[in-house]
């Protein structure tokens, strides 16, 4: 399809597609104008939407942390700034080629909005791969919360038999299969010859002989329970004193790593329901990044629609709309970025 | 070309022409028609069907409680039946059964517009919400759901208590909740941009400002359903603590979420059905609608204030008695602009000459009902008694008045009113009056006894009831009705299918509406209107006369028609 400039007073008041109806121009519009406000107007509503839909995790961001800020004080020391700032820096530039392809699409320039559009997508994909190395960071450090983290009932549910549920010795082996940061998490697997959720990873961290873990399998149940279930509610937190020798991690750690906090799962300084952080952090940036993904999507579809030549003066609607929300996928990591890094 | 554009044109014109339903055939091109008038009608029919379901369930809970012990169902099914009920009616039929369906396909005929804003946006919509609901029998099959439509934690968290059905049944609210919001985006861009020449935005018919209020709830309330729902589901498949307080969550964070969408929700339900009522009071009472600008003002108002009063389903949850004051506070004003629509109402009927047509019916039966509805909202809005009155019948009698006796009842009112111009063909009048009789009087006799039931203590969800207390008498009453009600709905659905084999055919405005939609012919053709029409006073009923061999309405001979000095487009 070839380029098509637009008349500004083209009526469509015929309904078929006769010559002053350009082919993007659906037939229900009398012009390319109100098409594009139409347009411009349904996207603002759906940046609205957006905005609440992310609205919901900012209001539990604030309630938790007004309740417990010590969860977030401890919680954001496990963040690395430098790869935050690098990412806010990565999508500031990338908001700043999208606004040039818009520049571009508006004054016709095919070749400036595919140059700006793939410097966008580049930024897309930068962010992704930080956000990567930052993830699978902490993924083997084993921040992620939920099954891999402490006990949780409906785990034992999805896993195991009903009626088994009440079993001790079954939450017990829940734990310990989360618990891949520990030796002998293969021990009791063995032991308990319960079905088990896949293996997620192999322990990580082996702790050096006599430091633990011989000690605790004879001790079996109150010690391992304080070793893993420390995210449970403080009454069960109460054991940590039994807790055997704390581990020391900075050993088992890559040389060349950032100081070495100690891990929380072997803190005892750590503030109750520590994970509730990792919770909101996760949830926060996933969601967002799901939308970055989107939108390297819409950035994807958007250039070959270019290299297409579908886009003229008179009509550049989508990248227009595109660009909308590539800076609003911006704009939310902009508050995200301090709300986590930062304070 | 319209049916009454012109002077000339009143001979009615029975050739078979071309309209939305002849305009193309064939299965595909209905599933994936981008034409709003057909996406309504699937809307219509995927809603009713769901409708029926729903109502299946009632009937079974109904039929349950007809004696103390229970007649056919245990604890577990009834968990499952009473909450299949309520998220199939809420999520599946009344929240899309108005805007989605009689919205899809009144709206742009009202704008005197060919389409929506955005069409592929509406048929997505659409296919969201089949999607939507095969989520919810996949929710069905995989173990079933027993948290009641609210899926409050800690019962949608705790394994004990939460079936199978929890994922797929929040992914489906989530999924549904989507297609709502698109409905409501594609409703305000096309109110905004499409409007026709003249039509200012105190000439829109009422029904538009009712769709709008509507939809900007849809927009701004749903997407915190949306996360919700996304968090509820992300904790109960990873066991992340955000909701289970085992997990260091807060169960009072899901309700606020819960009901921060879903309180507005309840307006995006009553909100169509008062607009609908707003033009059927007017067309069916020929006469002007009293305070135009007062009930567009209202709907906007109720809308507003829908997102202020969500703290009134938690008067008990224990949140701050300064809270609870001032959510009871707010939730009084709400009344304000109810009450202003229903003077309204009152004030057009009041020397009207009232045709006794089965809409009207059904729009006085609206009066009545809302009224008590929302009146009995106030007890619940008060804090002391709502402390004796939470979750009781009471409860149960109060929203079902307002959300199935008012906004259901609407939704029909309004079908039977656009029932000619979307089959063409006209139902039979006197079916159409002993049907509501029955509805009217099943539904009072169900609910009405529920007041009393909820008074007296009867908790609401229970599967059993005491022998000795006293209820037993209330609930066979309850049942009765509710069979009634049944019956009321299948005679109704009996004339109007066979209205659309054996009716007479439609005139173009069989009941003397002035608004755009009885400006084409019955039903509309495919691109509803040739060229943009030209709009008046929707309200100025004087300018229309009954014309026999037409068995409609049409211009009055004498007055100009204002589209005939400069035939707009030539």
């Amino acid at each position: 399809m070839s380029q098509l400039e637009i008349q500004p007073d083209s009526h469509g008041t015929d309904h078929g597609h006769d010559h002053d109806h350009p082919d993007h121009l659906g037939h229900h519009w009398e012009n390319s104008k109100q098409q594009f406000e139409a347009g411009k107007l349904g996207m603002w509503l759906f940046l609205a939407t957006e905005v609440l839909l992310f609205g919901g995790l900012f209001v539990a961001y604030s309630v938790w942390r007004g309740n417990h800020p010590e969860i977030f004080q401890y919680g954001s020391q496990f963040l690395d700034t430098f790869w935050g700032a690098l990412n806010t820096g990565v999508l500031l530039v990338s908001s700043m080629t999208m606004a040039m392809a818009v520049t571009f699409a508006a004054r016709g320039n095919r070749k400036g909005i595919v140059i700006c559009l793939v410097l966008t997508l580049m930024g897309a994909a930068g962010f992704m791969v930080i956000k990567y190395i930052e993830y699978s960071h902490k993924f083997h450090e084993g921040f992620l919360p939920g099954f891999s983290f402490y006990e949780e009932p409906s785990a034992s549910h999805l896993w195991l038999p009903l009626e088994q549920e009440h079993d001790q010795d079954v939450a017990h082996s829940t734990l310990e299969t989360e618990a891949h940061n520990t030796a002998f998490a293969h021990e009791t697997t063995a032991r308990d010859e319960m079905p088990l959720p896949p293996p997620t990873a192999e322990p990580s961290v082996v702790p050096a002989a006599g430091t633990g873990p011989e000690g605790l399998t004879t001790n079996e149940l109150a010690l391992e329970t304080a070793e893993f279930a420390v995210f449970l509610p403080p009454s069960v937190i109460g054991n940590l004193e039994n807790q055997g020798p704390e581990l020391d991690f900075a050993e088992h750690h890559e040389p060349g790593e950032e100081p070495h906090l100690p891990h929380p799962l072997q803190d005892p300084d750590r503030p109750p329901n520590a994970q509730k952080f990792f919770t909101i952090y996760f949830l926060m940036t996933g969601l967002h990044g799901i939308h970055v993904i989107i939108g390297g999507f819409v950035i994807l579809w958007l250039l070959l629609l270019t290299l297409r030549g579908r886009f003229s003066r008179g009509y550049y609607t989508p990248v227009d709309l595109g660009g909308l929300y590539w800076h609003i996928v911006d704009v939310i990591w902009i508050f995200l970025f301090p709300l986590f890094y930062l304070i | 070309m319209t049916t009454l554009d012109t002077g000339q044109m009143q001979k009615p014109d029975l050739a078979p022409r071309d309209n939305y339903l002849t305009h193309t055939r064939g299965a595909w091109s209905w599933l994936f028609t981008l034409d709003h008038k057909r996406i309504g009608i699937m809307y219509l029919v995927c809603v009713l069907s769901a409708f029926f379901v729903a109502g299946i369930f009632a009937l079974l809970v109904r039929t349950q409680l007809l004696t103390p012990e229970g007649t056919i169902m245990g604890q577990d099914d009834y968990n499952q039946a009473f909450t299949l009920h309520g998220a199939i009616m809420v999520f599946l039929v009344i929240i899309p059964s108005i805007p989605a369906a009689l919205g899809n396909f009144v709206l742009p005929i009202m704008l005197g517009a060919k389409d929506v804003a955005f069409p592929r946006l509406n048929l997505f919509s659409f296919w969201l919400w089949v999607s939507g609901a095969l989520f919810f029998v996949l929710a069905l099959v995989s173990g079933g759901l027993d948290t009641g439509w609210t899926f409050y934690t800690p019962y949608s968290t705790d394994p004990n208590s939460a079936m199978g059905g929890m994922i797929p049944a929040v992914t489906g609210a989530f999924v549904l909740g989507f297609s709502s919001i698109f409905t409501g985006m594609n409703f305000i861009v096309t109110i905004h941009r499409l409007r026709p020449p003249g039509m200012t935005w105190f000439r829109m018919p009422l029904f538009l400002w009712g769709i709008y209020a509507t939809a900007i709830l849809q927009v701004m309330a749903t997407p915190v359903l949306g996360i919700t729902l996304a968090l509820l589901a992300v904790e109960r498949a990873f066991g992340i603590g955000i909701f289970n307080p085992e997990l260091g969550g807060d169960p009072v964070l899901y309700q606020h979420f819960f009901w921060f969408y879903s309180h507005p929700a309840v307006y995006i339900m009553i909100l169509p059905g008062m607009a609908i009522i707003s033009d059927l009071i007017a067309v069916h009472s020929h006469r002007h609608i009293f305070g135009y600008k007062f009930i567009a003002y209202s709907s906007i108002a109720i809308a507003l204030f829908s997102f202020l009063v969500w703290g009134h389903h938690m008067f008990t949850s224990g949140q701050s008695p300064l809270v609870n004051v001032i959510f009871s506070a707010i939730t009084f004003s709400v009344a304000i602009p109810s009450a202003i629509k229903v003077f309204n109402w009152l004030a057009t009927m009041y020397k009207g000459s009232i045709s006794w047509n089965t809409p009207m019916l059904y729009a006085m039966g609206f009066i009545f009902i809302f009224t008590i509805g929302g009146l009995t909202g106030l007890h619940l809005g008060t804090l002391a008694t709502d402390i004796h009155l939470h979750d009781t019948y009471f409860v149960v009698a109060h929203f079902h008045y307002v959300m199935m006796g008012s906004a259901l009842i609407a939704m029909i009112g309004g079908l039977h009113h656009w029932w000619p111009k979307i089959t063409g063909k006209m139902y039979n009048e006197n079916w159409g009056r002993f049907a509501f009789a029955l509805v009217f009087i099943g539904f009072n006799v169900t609910f009405f006894t529920q007041f009393m039931l909820g008074s007296q203590g009867m908790p609401r969800r229970y599967a059993t009831y005491p022998a000795d207390a006293g209820f037993q008498i209330y609930h066979v009453i309850s049942s009765i009705g509710s069979y009634i009600l049944a019956v009321g709905f299948f005679v109704t659905a009996g004339y109007l299918l066979q209205s659309m084999f054996g009716g007479r055919r439609a005139p173009a405005n069989p009941w003397g509406g002035r608004s755009l939609e009885w400006q084409c012919s019955s039903p509309p053709p495919h691109d509803n209107f040739s060229e943009t029409p030209t709009v008046g006073d929707c309200y100025d009923f004087s300018v229309l006369e009954w014309n026999e061999d037409e068995q409609g309405y049409v211009w009055r001979s004498d007055i100009p028609h204002p589209g005939e000095e400069e035939p707009g487009g030539h």
